[in-house]
């Protein structure tokens, strides 16, 4: 590569980040603040203590779960908008398992992980059956699937789930301690949590890129009648990757109730799935820069109530600068390739 | 007007598309750019025309040095293609699309596109119905649309990217003709082609290329051997073909109905043997893709049987169709044979054995080393099929094939090929057929119907002719049938 070359990827890598920069100060102006004491107050929420540090890599643990699930419905060129509600069935799962059944915490925890992996891959067997025999577009499908899994959620918190003294929207009544996930010293994190999340990603990679599966997968997502024709069964191989998608974001739903709030909450899913698609496309669906996107997000993610603390801001800065950075980065892409690309034929 | 092409590259990785072309151009001359595939030819034109630009080297209008920076630079210049696959917008009718290219405000101008459609229609005879959405035109339709278009914004020299492919006889006709009327009238044509007897009947001049380079330039009357010695650098072989003895029946059509939105297909029986080569003849949409596409398992059939060795498939999923040995090699390479975007050695680990969980790289390199040399692919295992020139596709595709295969569905094999290349493409599918696998194709070119078929059907309107014994039929009595006449 020439250092020209080099010079305009490097350009092109940072223009997103300088764009936002320069989108957000505005907008930090026009409110009557000072946008450095502002990202100067999200950095210091965000890394000022170990604590804050340990709260990145929980905030950090369902992105990479989701994303690691959406990279694979991208691969076979599918937009599974329903991991929100798969996170959420996974969470329904491993309620109903802690609910219903009493034993010490080195049986009830590892079949809660069980439990969220089961009841998200359930979810997305569902979108996968929706998209592939009923012939719904898969956004359509998950869209609709996310409705049933909250409108779900709240029933059983107010109905079967119901605390004793009454139902209130703070969620069930806590988990038995025999199914709290164990933390990491005095910090909010799990060390078991973080090595799945890891275990995923990385698992995904070597299977997107390795196995007979992956390249299937890809090859139905860049030409679905060719890789028919070369003997791959599309349906089939589609609503598995729906599953597997599934399970991961169920295992992140099942995670945050027994490591993070230690029950059912009505908003268990937290947008986690909503942002892990704008993780995997700033990814530019790669699964190489998922942690770095990642990081990004649940630094801002923690760091970004400080401002409703110290200036009187309302702490939803923190999703205009991820969603900020995901528009701009489509923007410069395209940019890039129409102005890279005039042999292109007018029609593409 | 006169063009001067002076040193042209254009590199695409180790491709030397171009490697140092200089040409000049004449106007009222048709000018021949012949070359086999992957010459060249398409690289150069669309460096002429705007829609690439050159690595390197000069394009000259009258001596004065040109940059275009878009087909529309090119055209207001007065340069304008037609391209080998038409991009126009298949969804509007033939006015709008007509109307879209034009100058002029934000609204569409229908009765002014309306009324030069009909001038320059009348003037070469092109028949085109105004309103009429493009998809419903045939290629040759769409093709006299481009050109009526092209003219309408006034260019000067028009090129043409291998006109002829996938066009009936009278459109052929027609076209040469309104050509040599726009040559006339001191408008510079270029006419690209791979076909020896176009550019002998048609062109006045001929530059010939070989792998990115000009191998040499012609004047009318062109001798045969000297074109095909400056196009492959050596006299062609021919592989011949020799006759078999048929085998069992491999495939039985019974009574078959087969719908599509646009056409029925009706009351077809065929058998067909191991060893057997049946050409399906006919203009395009009368029927012949619907047969195949049945016989292949990809579209269900509304009546009728198909059994496959004695068993009957009929309705049978296109996994089913595998399992029995039946493959479907499509026309459309890109849309419905290969994955852009996957390497020459992922195709090969998808289409060898995929059971297991990682993938034995080492076989799927082996399998492509091996297909690349033995199918003389031009490109590297971990070469992106997109990458790859028709014909190469169209080898990569072959050697995807299972080994051994009882039938063999092929739509227009040779579409776009030169000689070289389609005689190879037929050299290897003999060599199947004397395996004994059957083999049905498709193709507009009655000399290959003629010559590799034992036996042909001609397909019209939804209807098929009883099977017609090759060695008693005559080119002209097939083009008669095609035509409609004696179903
Ligand atoms: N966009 C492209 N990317 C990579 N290689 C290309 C591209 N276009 C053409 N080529 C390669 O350049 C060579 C010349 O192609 P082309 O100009 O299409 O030849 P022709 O029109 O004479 O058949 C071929 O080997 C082809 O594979
Ligand atoms: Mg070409």
């Amino acid at each position: 590569m020439t250092w020209r070359a080099r010079l305009t990827q490097i350009g092109v890598a940072l223009a997103p980040i300088g764009l936002t920069l320069v989108m957000t100060m505005f907008i930090l102006l026009l409110a009557g603040a000072d946008p450095f004491e502002a990202y100067g107050n999200i950095l210091s929420g965000a890394f000022e203590s170990p604590k804050k540090i340990a709260d990145i890599a929980v905030a950090m643990v369902p992105l990479l779960l989701c994303s690691a699930g959406m990279l694979v419905t991208f691969a076979a060129g599918l937009w599974n908008i329903g991991v929100e509600g798969q996170m959420i069935a996974g969470a329904l799962m491993t309620t109903w398992l802690v609910e219903s059944l009493t034993a010490p915490a080195g049986v009830i925890l590892p079949l809660s992980v069980v439990a969220g992996l089961i009841g998200g891959a359930l979810w997305g067997l569902l979108v996968g059956l929706i998209r592939t025999y009923g012939g719904v577009n898969e956004i359509f499908a998950g869209l609709g699937m996310n409705f049933v899994a909250s409108a779900l959620t709240n029933y059983l918190i107010f109905g079967p789930w119901r605390p004793p003294d009454g139902a209130t929207m703070s969620g069930t009544d806590p988990f038995p301690p025999s199914a709290w996930m164990p933390l990491l010293g005095t910090t909010r994190a799990s060390l078991v949590s973080i090595l799945l999340s890891v275990i995923a990603l990385v698992g995904v990679w070597l299977v997107l890129r390795g196995t007979y599966w992956g390249l299937k997968l890809r090859a139905i997502g860049r030409n679905i009648r060719a890789a028919q024709r070369l003997g791959v069964s599309t349906h089939r191989n589609m609503i598995l990757a729906f599953i597997v998608c599934g399970a991961l974001a169920g295992l992140a739903g099942s995670l945050q109730t027994t490591a993070v709030y230690r029950r059912l909450i009505p908003q268990i899913s937290g947008g986690y799935g909503y942002l892990s698609q704008l993780v995997v496309l700033l990814s530019g669906l790669r699964a190489e820069w998922v942690p770095l996107v990642v990081f990004f997000f649940s630094a801002v993610q923690v760091g970004s109530p400080r401002l409703e603390l110290r200036m009187q801001l309302d702490s939803s800065m923190g999703g205009i600068l991820q969603a900020g950075i995901v528009l701009f980065f489509l923007l410069v892409r395209g940019f890039r390739e129409r102005w890279r690309a005039p042999e292109r034929p007018k029609e593409e | 007007m006169k063009i001067q092409l002076r040193d042209i590259y254009k590199y695409f990785g180790p491709v030397r598309a171009n490697d140092g072309i200089s040409l000049e151009i004449e106007s009222g001359v048709i000018h021949g750019l012949l070359g086999e595939n992957g010459a060249g030819k398409t690289t150069l034109m669309k460096i002429l025309s705007g829609y690439q630009s050159a690595d390197r080297g000069t394009i000259l209008l009258n001596g004065r040095p040109v940059h275009f920076r878009s087909p529309a630079d090119a055209i207001a210049a007065g340069i304008g293609m037609l391209h080998q696959d038409p991009l126009d917008v298949p969804a509007f009718s033939a006015l709008e699309n007509l109307a879209l290219g034009s100058p002029g405000g934000p609204f569409l101008n229908r009765a002014r596109a309306r009324r030069t459609l009909e001038t320059l229609g009348r003037r070469f005879g092109f028949s085109l119905d105004p309103d009429a959405p493009v998809s419903s035109l045939t290629v040759g339709e769409r093709q006299q649309l481009e050109m009526v278009r092209l003219l309408a914004l006034g260019v000067r020299v028009i090129i043409l990217d291998e006109p002829t492919t996938g066009i009936s006889a009278p459109q052929k006709a027609l076209l040469f003709q309104a050509l040599h009327q726009l040559s006339q009238e001191g408008l510079a044509v270029i006419f690209v082609s791979h076909k020896l007897e176009e550019v002998q009947e048609l062109c006045s001049r001929v530059t010939v290329l070989r792998q990115g380079k000009v191998a040499g330039e012609l004047r009318a009357p062109f001798a045969t051997d000297e074109m095909v010695s400056l196009m492959f650098g050596q006299a062609l072989g021919t592989y011949g073909r020799r006759p078999i003895p048929l085998g069992e029946i491999i495939l039985q059509v019974e009574n078959l109905t087969v719908r599509s939105p646009r056409l029925e297909l009706n009351g077809v029986h065929l058998t067909v043997r191991a060893g057997e080569v049946i050409g399906l003849a006919g203009l395009e949409g009368s029927g012949q893709r619907l047969l195949m596409l049945a016989c292949a398992g990809l579209q269900k059939p509304h009546g009728g049987r198909i059994i496959l060795g004695g068993q009957d498939v009929t309705g049978r999923p296109y996994t089913t169709f595998l399992r029995h040995g039946v493959a479907f090699v499509p026309a459309a390479r890109l849309e419905e044979g290969l994955v852009p975007g996957l390497t020459l050695r992922e195709h090969f680990a998808l289409a060898g054995d995929t059971r297991g969980f990682l993938i034995r790289w080492d076989e799927a390199d082996a399998r492509a080393a091996q297909m690349i040399a033995d199918f003389n692919i031009v490109g590297q295992a971990d070469t992106r099929v997109e990458a790859l020139s028709g014909g190469n596709q169209q080898r990569a595709l072959l050697a995807l094939l299972p080994e051994r295969l009882r039938l063999l569905i092929l739509e227009h094999p040779t579409r776009g090929l030169d000689i070289a290349s389609s005689r190879w493409i037929w050299h290897r599918l003999l060599e199947r057929r004397e395996r004994g696998t059957a083999i049905l194709f498709t193709s507009t070119d009655l000399d290959e119907l003629v010559e590799y078929s034992d036996r042909i059907v001609v397909f019209s309107g939804g209807k098929m002719s009883a099977p017609l014994e090759t060695s008693r039929v005559t080119v002209e009595e097939l083009g008669y049938l095609i035509g409609g006449r004696g179903l």
